[in-house]
């Protein structure tokens, strides 16, 4: 895979400039941490950025999670693989799952703690409960690419680093939009400030601290 | 996904549908079907207009019928509304809307003839019903805020108008407009039992085989309801509203000693009306419901529930066709029209078409009710639909289907059907007036025989048949936690 490269985007809503034009290339195998705050374009940079790679079959983890209530947990999972299934498969498996997939989502389920809900409808989780879904999801879809949009935002403590640890592991190059500064830090190697709708600052997080990123907010 | 209590119900309900169908009667009797559906569609597609004058008569008076009558219903209807917590309001209400407009009209007809007023009672008061009961559950769902920081004195009348009207008005409005195309349909079809509107006119056309003629009646017709958002105009309605009752033709004069024959002699029970005391009645009760209705009963259960399931099939079936994240524009537009035809054509007239075309057997009956009714849903699970944003990465096609948007709507999908549930057995048992043997056959076949105090019982039964459901229908609604609200309902 080759490098990603944003040339001049922008994005509008009517005939309000809401992001750019701005320029950013990705290295692969690099996780970026776009930091600003709220309103300053972060979603909108990530949902151009899924339009302008959507060949390369990019995971997107969107800030509402796009989750099926009434599907279950192991369902919702699933739909991250529906394009790796023919349709009559999956019908199937909306009736009645396949072992070798359930054996293949549980330990994802496990590993996030929320084994124990795999059957349960999703409308019936909490929003942290309904956060680790979706990254499951996106965990299981697989691929080179993840853009996510504050995945860990319903989330504290060590659950939010466990979940932040999986989605980094689990994808070598991910986009990720994120408040929590700290984390963001800990987990990226590069930080995109957003200001704007413009980069405001483009740095390695080896070199930038929790204060670097004030003037940002 | 099977411990889901939805899921489940659905499929105890088809399983149900199934062992009916091992029971109901669908057979072919006619000699030539498809080239009477040949000829019919002939009909449509090359309409002869040229009978101008009973054309412009049979739309004229199906649409007088139509206002005066649900006019009058919802007048009456926002009255009632506003004393609804009444006990007896609402069981008033939920009896006279039981009963079918037909079934009203049959009624009306033994005393007041073929007079106009006939035709306006049979369509005001069923709706009066449903108004009073709709209008009450959109005015509790305004906000109770306002009202209860108005200033002490305001008077209950300008209260009401400035706090919960005013909140209320534009879902009053909504649902009053849908009611009127509902009153179209509805008249057209009182020209079946004799009133001068349009499927009185259509039946004289069938039985001489003018299918030219069926053919520019029934265009005229859905032309007449997909464009009634260009002609019904808030300004435009006091106009209608004054000149309907002009246009109602003049019809037969009533007779008064009809009216209290009827009253007093027609309706009371044979073995009343010779002295033969309580035991004569029991007897004449005990035989009328082992020869007519529990037979009737019977076979309008078997076809409410065969034609339910249909419905719901083709109605999942079919909302993608309005549905954007299905569609495109052309082929959008072109699913809306196929939607608006199949609503449009209100289903006793679409059941006597295809009587005439198949034969009496219950697949005309079961074919009509899931056409129309289907069409109906689809097109509210379509809208519903269209509200939902799907994530920027949704599968397509099946997949974005099943997995997207299906079991999103299959909860409101549910609501609507359970509410249709009792429309759906009110139509089938009135199909029996067109010789499938569902209760409505066992009252036409007693008016026939001038025997009031039958067809009376058998009217009452079905009513409370309908009633029975309702209340098993909202049960069903709440233990699955079917959110329904008044502005949902068609």
């Amino acid at each position: 895979m080759s490098a990603l490269a944003l040339r001049d985007a922008v994005a509008e809503y009517g005939t309000i400039r809401v992001l750019g034009p701005l320029s950013l290339t990705l290295a692969v195998g690099e996780h970026v941490a776009l930091v600003g705050k709220s309103g300053a374009g972060k979603s909108t940079l990530l949902s151009v950025m899924f339009d302008r790679w959507r060949d390369r079959g990019p995971a997107l983890m969107p800030q509402d999670l796009g989750l099926v209530p009434t599907l279950s947990v192991f369902h919702n999972v699933y739909m991250g693989g529906l394009s790796r299934h023919h349709g009559w498969y999956n019908l199937v498996t909306l009736a009645r799952p396949f072992r070798r997939d359930v054996h293949a989502i549980m330990p994802l389920l496990e590993h996030l703690d929320i084994a124990d809900k795999c059957w349960t409808p999703v409308g019936e989780l909490s929003g942290g409960e309904r956060q680790r879904v979706a990254a499951a999801r996106a965990i299981h879809q697989g691929g080179n690419l993840l853009l996510a949009d504050e995945p860990v935002s319903a989330l504290d403590g060590p659950l939010a680093e466990q979940l932040m640890a999986a989605l980094t592991t689990a994808y070598p190059t991910a986009v990720l939009a994120m408040h929590d500064v700290e984390l963001a830090l800990r987990f990226t190697d590069r930080v995109v400030g957003i200001a704007d709708g413009c980069i405001a600052l483009d740095e390695p997080s080896l070199r930038l601290s929790a204060q670097d990123l004030l003037p940002l907010y | 996904m099977w411990q889901s209590a939805t899921v489940r119900t659905s499929l105890g309900f088809i399983a149900l549908a199934i062992a009916c169908a091992f029971f109901a009667d669908f057979q072919i009797s006619t000699q030539a079907p498809w080239q009477e559906l040949g000829r019919l569609m002939l009909g449509l597609v090359m309409p002869d207009f040229l009978a101008v004058d009973f054309l412009g008569e049979a739309l004229l008076r199906t649409l007088a019928f139509a206002f005066v009558g649900v006019g009058l219903g919802a007048f009456t209807g926002l009255l009632l509304a506003l004393v609804f917590h009444s006990a007896w309001v609402r069981t008033g209400c939920a009896f006279v809307r039981a009963i079918h407009e037909l079934f009203w009209a049959l009624i009306f007809l033994q005393f007041f003839g073929l007079h106009p007023l006939t035709g306006v009672l049979a369509i005001a008061i069923p709706y009066a019903g449903i108004f009073a009961k709709v209008y009450a559950e959109i005015l509790d769902e305004t906000d109770p805020q306002p009202a209860r920081v108005l200033p002490q004195g305001s008077g209950r009348v300008s209260g009401l108008a400035f706090t919960r009207l005013s909140q209320a008005w534009p879902h009053l409005v909504n649902y009053t407009s849908y009611r009127l195309e509902c009153g179209l349909r509805s008249s057209a079809v009182l020209g079946f039992v004799g009133m001068p509107t349009l499927g009185y006119y259509l039946e004289s056309a069938f039985a001489q085989g003018l299918y030219g003629s069926v053919g520019a009646l029934l265009i005229l017709f859905y032309v007449l309801i997909a464009t009634l958002k260009l002609w019904v105009r808030p300004r435009l309605l006091p106009f209608y509203l004054l000149a309907a009752p002009f246009l109602l033709g003049s019809g037969l004069p009533i007779v008064w000693s009809n009216v209290s024959r009827f009253f007093t002699q027609d309706i009371v029970p044979t073995p009343l009306r010779n002295g033969e005391g309580i035991s004569g009645l029991m007897t004449w009760l005990l035989d009328l419901m082992t020869t007519q209705a529990l037979p009737g009963i019977w076979n309008t259960l078997l076809l409410t529930q065969i034609a339910l399931v249909i419905t719901g099939t083709l109605a999942m079936m079919l909302f993608p066709l309005i549905s954007r994240h299905f569609t495109g524009r052309i082929s959008g537009t072109l699913g809306h029209v196929a939607l608006v035809v199949m609503r449009s054509t209100p289903e006793y007239l679409l059941a006597f078409i295809l009587l005439q075309l198949w034969g009496p057997s219950m697949l005309p009956a079961v074919v009509a009710l899931a056409l129309h009714n289907g069409g109906i849903i689809a097109h509210l699970v379509g809208q519903r639909s269209n509200q939902l944003t799907l994530r920027q990465d949704a599968p397509r096609g099946l997949d974005r289907y099943a997995y997207e948007v299906a079991p999103r709507v299959y909860g409101p999908f549910l609501a609507l059907l359970f509410y249709r549930w009792e429309i759906i057995m009110r139509e089938t048992a009135i199909l029996g007036i067109l010789g499938i043997a569902t209760l409505g056959f066992y009252v036409d076949s007693a008016i026939q025989e001038i025997r009031f105090d039958r067809a009376l019982v058998l009217i009452l039964i079905t009513a409370l048949l309908n009633i029975g459901v309702d209340i098993l229908a909202r049960r069903l609604r709440s233990r699955l936690r079917l959110r329904h609200t008044a502005t949902s309902e068609p």
